[in-house]
C-alpha cells in the first residue's frame, strides 16, 4: 500500500492552471461548458475502447460524446422551432446557431484494461464541439487553443505539422491503404527487421495500427504538434465521409500528436443516423470476431441524430497527455494525484 | 504449465518463446486512442543470452517457462563442469560451460549464485554482485600513486583480468563489481 500521491504538488499546481487556461480561451470563444453523465445504460461500441460495466447494469462513459451529441441535437431543435417550421436543424444559418452554442465538457472518463506510460484506465477528456465548423476549421481552432496554453504556461509555441494517413503509408508500402492486406504491412516489418504478431491475422486495421506506430510516428517532430488527418474509411468510426485533394475517399477525422504521443481524436461528425446505425452494427460484429462481449447501442443517440445534428466538428483532447507535454514529464502517474496504482 | 496474458508482463517473467525459455526485460504497452493495444517487449533468451524485441497483441497469452532462480553455494570446477550446492537441501547440481559463461571469470571461495534452472537443469549462473579476490599478478605499485587516476591490468587467480588504479600491488585483495568487472576497492 503507498497512501502518498503520484504526482508532486508542483505538478498540481500545473495541472489547475492548464485547466484554468482552458477555461478562460473557452469563455472567450463563447463555447458553453456542460456537463453529462459518466453513467449510461449504453455504451460505446468501438471494439477497441472497453467501458466498465457497474454491478447495476449501466457503464461507465469512455468519453462524453454521445450525450454532448444529443444536447447539440436538442438546442439545434430549439433554435430551429424558434426560427420557423421551414428551418430544419441541420441546415441551420447564422443568427439562428446562436441559440445553438458551441459546447464544451472537462470529464473523467474511464476504460478498461490501459494502463502504461501514457495511460491510466481513469483519465481525463477536453471535448469540445464547434457548430458549423468541418474538421480543418476545427483543426485552426485547436491550434488556437493550444498556443493559448503554451503562452499560459510561458512556453515557446513549437508548431504544428500536418501529415496525411494515406500519404505516409502510400510512401512507404507503395499502396493505399484501402489497396492492403496484411501480408503487404508483414513483409514489411520482416524487411525491416522488426516483429510482428502473428495474432493479428487478418485485420488489416490492427496491421495499420501497429504500422503507423513503428514506422509513421517514430518520425513526427519530437517536441512540437503534428496533425494526422485523412483517415482511411475502414477507420472512420463516428466521423463523415469524404475526399482528399486527389478525390480518394478518406475519413474526415484526425489525430494530434505531440512528439509520437496521441493527444486527441477529431471529427467532422457524423450526422447521418442510418449510416451511425450501421457502424454501430459493424463495431458489433467485430466485437463478436475478437470475442469481446457486446455492449447496448445508444438508441437516444442515434433518435438525436435522427431529429437532426446541425453541421459540426468535435474533439477530444487528454488532458495528462497535454500536461505531460507543456510541462515535460515522462510517465502519465506524474500528472495524476493519485494514478492507477494507487487509486 | 500455466499461461500469461499480456496484461500480466512484467519485468522478470518467464515465458516460453520459440521453444525457448525468455525473460521479459522491459514491456511497454502501445494502443491507439481508437485502435488496436499491442504489448511491446524486450525479452532476453535465456539459452542464448541474445536480447530480442516482441511485440504482441493485446489479449494474447503464452505459456510461462518453468524457469527458477535459487540461490546456490559455488564448490568446485572439475574443467568440464562447475558444481553447485543448495544450503537448505544440500542437493547438488553440475552446470556446464554455456549454463556459466563469463561468469567462470568470478567463482570461487563458496561465492553464493544465482542460478536459473529450467526444468531442473542450470541454465544460466549469475555471480554475486561483489566479489573480493587476490591479485595473482600485475606490474610494480607506483606507491604513493592516488591522484593520477591512471589503470594497469591485474591477473586474478580465476583468470578474471581487471583494470586496477596504479598504486595497487601484487597480493593485495580486492573487491570487484562483477556486473561491470571493475575494481571497487582495497580490502583491508
Amino acid at each position: 500500500m503507498n497512501w502518498q500521491p503520484s504526482a508532486s504538488l508542483a505538478s498540481l499546481r500545473e495541472a489547475a492552471r492548464l485547466r484554468r487556461s482552458i477555461r478562460s480561451w473557452m469563455e472567450r470563444q463563447q463555447v458553453l461548458e456542460v456537463l453529462t453523465p459518466s453513467l449510461s445504460r449504453a455504451a460505446a461500441t468501438d471494439p477497441h475502447v472497453l467501458s466498465m460495466a457497474t454491478d447495476d447494469g449501466r457503464y461507465l462513459h469512455t468519453s462524453p460524446e454521445f450525450p454532448m451529441k444529443r444536447l447539440l441535437a436538442a438546442h439545434a431543435c430549439i433554435a430551429a422551432q424558434t426560427h420557423g417550421d421551414s428551418v430544419l436543424p441541420t441546415q441551420l444559418q447564422l443568427p439562428e446557431l446562436s441559440d445553438c452554442p458551441d459546447i464544451y465538457q472537462i470529464a473523467t472518463v474511464f476504460r478498461s484494461e490501459e494502463s502504461g506510460r501514457f495511460h491510466n484506465s481513469e483519465f481525463t477528456l477536453l471535448e469540445w464541439y464547434r457548430v458549423g465548423m468541418d474538421h480543418l476549421q476545427l483543426i485552426e481552432d485547436m491550434s488556437s487553443l493550444l498556443k493559448h496554453v503554451w503562452l499560459a504556461f510561458d512556453k515557446p509555441w513549437p508548431g504544428l505539422e500536418t501529415r496525411r494517413y494515406g500519404e505516409e503509408v502510400h510512401r512507404r508500402l507503395g499502396l493505399w491503404p484501402e489497396q492492403l492486406d496484411t501480408g503487404t504491412i508483414e513483409q514489411y516489418f520482416l524487411a525491416a527487421g522488426r516483429s510482428y504478431p502473428q495474432a493479428i491475422a487478418d485485420d488489416v486495421d490492427a496491421a495499420l495500427d501497429l504500422f503507423m506506430d513503428e514506422f509513421v510516428m517514430p518520425e513526427f517532430a519530437a517536441d512540437a504538434f503534428t496533425v494526422l488527418m485523412d483517415y482511411p474509411v475502414s477507420q472512420s468510426a463516428l466521423a463523415r465521409l469524404g475526399q482528399d485533394d486527389d478525390g480518394r475517399a478518406v475519413a474526415q477525422r484526425f489525430e494530434l500528436y505531440f512528439g509520437r504521443t496521441e493527444l486527441a481524436n477529431g471529427f467532422h461528425e457524423l450526422s447521418d443516423a442510418a449510416i451511425q446505425r450501421e457502424r454501430f452494427e459493424a463495431d458489433l460484429h467485430k466485437r463478436d470476431a475478437l470475442d469481446v462481449a457486446r455492449v447496448p447501442l445508444d438508441e437516444n443517440l442515434l433518435q438525436a441524430l435522427e431529429t437532426g445534428l446541425p453541421d459540426c466538428a468535435g474533439v477530444a483532447l487528454g488532458l495528462e497527455r497535454l500536461h505531460m507535454a507543456v510541462a515535460q514529464h515522462t510517465h502519465i502517474s506524474e500528472v495524476i494525484s493519485f494514478d492507477d496504482q494507487r487509486a | 504449465m500455466a499461461n500469461y496474458g499480456t496484461n500480466e508482463f512484467k519485468g522478470g517473467l518467464k515465458i516460453m518463446l520459440d521453444g525457448d525459455p525468455h525473460s521479459i526485460v522491459s514491456n511497454e504497452f502501445v494502443k491507439p486512442g481508437k485502435g488496436q493495444a499491442f504489448t511491446r517487449t524486450r525479452v532476453r533468451n535465456l539459452k542464448t543470452g541474445r536480447v530480442v524485441e516482441r511485440t504482441f497483441k493485446s489479449g494474447e497469452s503464452v505459456e510461462s517457462a518453468d524457469v527458477m532462480d535459487t540461490s546456490m553455494q559455488y564448490l568446485y570446477s572439475d574443467g568440464e563442469h562447475w558444481h553447485f550446492m543448495n544450503p537448505e537441501t544440500f542437493e547438488q547440481l553440475a552446470a556446464d560451460k554455456t549454463a556459466v559463461g563469463d561468469a567462470a571469470l568470478w567463482l570461487m571461495d563458496e561465492a553464493v549464485c544465482e542460478v536459473t534452472l529450467y526444468n531442473g537443469q542450470p541454465l544460466a549462473v549469475t555471480p554475486p554482485n561483489f566479489v573480493e579476490m587476490t591479485i595473482k599478478e600485475t606490474d610494480p605499485g607506483l606507491r604513493g600513486d592516488t591522484a593520477t587516476g591512471g589503470t594497469k591490468p591485474a591477473h586474478m587467480e580465476t583468470g578474471a583480468v581487471v583494470k586496477v588504479p596504479l598504486f595497487i600491488e601484487e597480493g593485495e585483495r580486492i573487491k570487484i563489481d562483477t556486473r561491470t568487472g571493475e575494481y571497487v576497492s582495497r580490502v583491508k
